[in-house]
């Protein structure tokens, strides 16, 4: 695990886009005739960046996050993944996915769901033991390995599943909306916890939230997007540090960047 | 919509299984052709032997267009009151079926209800009836004759019906019993906040609630009572309705009696619960509801 | 109403039930001196179980072991490899579904005469009749079971690129085995059925079937009714055996776990 405070200082200036999102657009064919999901979206998102993507429902937020990932093809324009295309940086396990709701199998153990990739992915049966221990103690679950999901609640289950997208350490962590089913309190501390992740690990983070002090939280970057075509309305960079206690949600800063995601999110409203 | 999309799979499908059953017919009747050409001292030609399967009048596997034609000489060339008319036979087999179909309700939706509205009925019911379905009916099926017998009724419907009701009652019962006990807390909540009585609440809430899951196991039901009726015709000797030819053509050595009733008993069913289930339509859009 | 239901209760309601419906069966016997030949009393029935265990236990093994248990695993396990195979190929799934489905609906035991002419006066043709029977209820439950799991899971296999087999093995299969087993609970009580009608177009001179049709003959009606009773103990202990297995092995699915 690299040192921190350097990494955040000295990042090159020409360092190519993890994540290079060009033009892209997705036309759903449907009875009704085309929904446009996605119209030209331009994105560059680097490494170690936390990017959130936050806009009303049917902006095409999680649909572009689900482009990245390589589980829908976009219809136009081009998209690259550390210079591959979806798929292929799929098949080279580049990514974690988080969903909204958990997903564990209730039929695994907490243990045996972290374990699924790594048995999928053939890793050995040492190595999935030593990386199973790891992410747990990660997302604080240590001790709760034996247990069944059902037997957690529901915001341990969602720190179950986000140790289940750490444990082959793709570099890039997709997270769709992963607390919009709890309640205000456990998402608080979960969001804590994945900041203070983000810092230890170094991954690179694209987040989906409908929530603008989520987003404001946890961002060095918030796109903005608006409906009817989905597209990207604004890009807020944050200059908030790194470094951020809960309580910095009161500092004046920090009212600023969301006042002008909400205005953003207003302008795309009216638009 | 759906249907039209999978015609073509379907279709291919059930040629694929013709095929196969055209394949299995030449091998497995040639033997009794190779036999008769051994004894006739001919040496018979694939062609030969191949033309022979698809014609025997006693084959071990009659071919399709075989069981086709019988069907078609027992159903529209034979007079209807003929006893050789699988119409004839099938109405009597469908009169059971509707018989039991219809004390099947009866009996399902009047469990469901005690089971529902009585803790001690639900109690000790509830095992009895699952275990009820995993008693084979058949063996059972010759008492039912003898005491239905006894109790005075004339004819061989009477058991037939009871054996197919007893199958058909049990998707009834349970769906009822989800249907009936399908109202959450806050709608009874809010009856109670009107001060209706037991009576009212059964009425005016759990009846219509269960509706949807009563039209719902309507087609399970049918198949089921329809199962029943031919089981009932099988086990307790009939001398009429589809089970019955079955029964005749298994003593007489006739398989394609057997083969004829069989497959009209296979289109009654599809007919019944098509039938089944398009009333059922009718009277879901009817009262407006919509599915389980 | 609002009580639940205290394991105690759960066990005498039941049991007290059958008691009862028992003592007023055999009290009516009794005060209405119904024939013999017509209902015997329970304590007849028991008398006759008791009298003749060696004849009713080679019943049971040509009837259940031979000819039910053949059958059952026979057409279990090829339901539900056909439904394996077949639901790798969205095509046929598509054109199987539906006719499968329409099969599991008809009286397949109307092949029981056809059978015995096929395979024989003994346990073959019974075990025939069973595996046809049987076939259906576990492809169509089985392939619905494959396709019961939600689309949220499927991306989760994709995510990590997982191919078929993966997916099948670590996903699928597991989330189908509830289904699977309702198939298997259908099939059990198909399974004495089959073997049982089988019977009563052509036997061995031993089998439940068998015996039903020839004491009934006789009017020996204590024994009809004591191959009844064996016949409905073997139907509810399958049963019963199937859903202890069930509750073992998918322990984690809502409905087991109460």
């Amino acid at each position: 695990m690299t040192d921190l405070t350097t990494s955040e200082a000295e990042r090159p200036a020409m360092q190519k886009p993890v994540i290079d999102v060009s033009g892209v657009d997705l036309t759903f064919q449907t009875n009704d005739g085309p929904i446009h999901a996605l119209k030209d979206v331009n994105l560059e998102i680097n490494k170690g960046d936390f990017v959130s993507f936050i806009g009303p429902s049917g902006c095409g937020k999680t649909t572009l996050l689900r482009c990245i990932a390589g589980l829908e093809t976009p219809t136009g324009g081009t998209l690259t993944v550390n210079g591959l295309s979806p798929n292929e940086a799929r098949k080279a396990r580049s990514y974690g996915y988080v969903f909204q709701a958990a997903g564990l199998y209730p039929w695994r153990t907490i243990g045996g769901n972290v374990k699924l990739p790594l048995e999928i992915m053939g890793f050995s049966k040492e190595e999935q033991i030593r990386r199973v221990r790891k992410v747990l103690e990660l997302v604080d679950l240590e001790g709760f390995e034996k247990k069944y999901p059902w037997q957690l609640s529901g915001g341990m289950q969602q720190r179950a599943s986000i140790a289940r997208a750490l444990a082959f350490d793709a570099d890039i962590l997709l997270m769709d909306e992963p607390f919009g089913a709890l309640d205000e309190i456990v998402r608080d501390h979960l969001n804590e916890q994945v900041l203070k992740l983000w810092a230890r690990t170094e991954k690179t983070i694209a987040f989906v939230t409908h929530s603008i002090p989520e987003a404001v939280y946890l961002s060095t970057k918030i796109v903005v997007m608006s409906p009817r075509p989905g597209r990207i309305t604004d890009i807020i960079e944050s200059p908030l540090p790194k470094e951020r206690p809960l309580d910095i949600r009161d500092s004046a800063e920090f009212i600023e960047i969301a006042h002008r995601v909400r205005d953003g999110l207003r302008a795309g409203h009216e638009g | 919509m759906k249907l039209r999309q999978s015609a073509f799979p379907i279709l291919t499908v059930i040629a694929a299984l013709l095929v196969v059953w055209y394949g299995a017919t030449i091998k497995m009747n040639s033997t009794w052709t190779y036999d008769q050409a051994a004894r006739a001292g001919t040496e018979p030609s694939f062609s030969e032997v191949v033309s022979d399967t698809m014609q025997q009048s006693r084959p071990l596997l009659p071919a399709p267009h075989q069981v086709v034609s019988e069907l078609w000489k027992t159903t529209v060339e034979k007079k209807i009151t003929s006893k050789r008319s699988l119409v004839y036979q099938g109405i009597i087999t469908l009169k059971t079926t509707l018989w039991g179909f219809t004390l099947g309700i009866f009996i399902g939706v009047s469990l469901a209800a005690i089971i529902v509205l009585s803790r001690v009925g639900r109690l000790s019911l509830m095992p009895w009836a699952i275990i009820s379905q995993t008693i084979p009916i058949v063996a059972l099926a010759p008492m039912i004759v003898i005491l239905s017998n006894a109790a005075g009724a004339g004819t061989l419907l009477v058991p037939k019906a009871i054996i197919a009701a007893y199958l058909s009652f049990f998707p009834v019962m349970v769906s009822m019993v989800k249907g009936l006990s399908s109202p959450d807390h806050m709608q009874l909540d809010l009856l109670r906040t009107y001060g209706a009585r037991p009576n009212a609440v059964f009425w005016k809430l759990r009846v219509p609630a269960s509706m949807p899951y009563f039209f719902a196991s309507l087609k399970v039901s049918v198949a089921a009572a329809f199962v029943g009726a031919v089981v009932g015709e099988l086990s307790t000797s009939a001398i009429a309705g589809l089970g019955a030819r079955m029964l005749i053509g298994s003593q007489f050595g006739e398989p394609m009696i057997m083969w004829a009733a069989l497959f009209a008993a296979a289109i009654l069913a599809g007919l019944l619960i098509f039938t089944v289930g398009g009333v059922e339509k009718i009277l879901r859009r009817a009262m407006g509801g919509r599915a389980v | 109403m609002n009580r639940s239901d205290t394991q105690f209760e759960r066990i005498a309601y039941p049991v007290g039930f059958g008691l009862l419906v028992l003592l007023l069966w055999e009290i009516s016997v009794r005060v209405f001196g119904i024939s013999p030949a017509l209902l015997p009393a329970p304590s007849a029935i028991g008398a006759a179980i008791a009298g003749s265990v060696p004849i009713l236990w080679g019943d049971w093994v040509q009837t259940v072991i031979k000819g039910a248990m053949n059958g059952l695993w026979m057409g279990g396990i090829a339901g539900v490899a056909l439904a394996l195979v077949i639901d790798r190929f969205a095509f046929l799934k598509q054109g199987l579904m539906p006719v499968a489905n329409f099969f599991a609906a008809l009286p397949i035991v109307g092949l029981a005469p056809i059978m015995v002419m096929w395979f024989g006066f003994d346990w073959h043709s019974k075990a025939a009749v069973v595996a046809i029977m049987v076939f259906f209820p576990m492809l169509v439950n089985t392939l619905g079971g494959l396709a019961a799991t939600d689309s949220m899971q499927r991306d989760l296999m994709r995510t990590y690129s997982a191919g078929h087999i993966a997916t099948l093995l670590k996903l699928r299969i597991p989330a189908a085995l509830p289904f699977v087993f309702n198939g298997l609970k259908i099939a059990t009580s198909l399974a004495l059925i089959g073997a049982i009608v089988a019977e009563y177009f052509g036997s061995p001179i031993r089998g439940m079937g068998f015996r039903i049709t020839t004491e009934m003959g006789r009017l020996a009606t204590d024994m009809v009714w004591a191959e009844i009773f064996i016949s409905a103990l073997t139907g509810t202990a399958l049963y019963g055996l199937v859903a202890l297995i069930e509750k073992r092995v998918t322990f984690w699915h809502p409905s087991q776990r109460g």
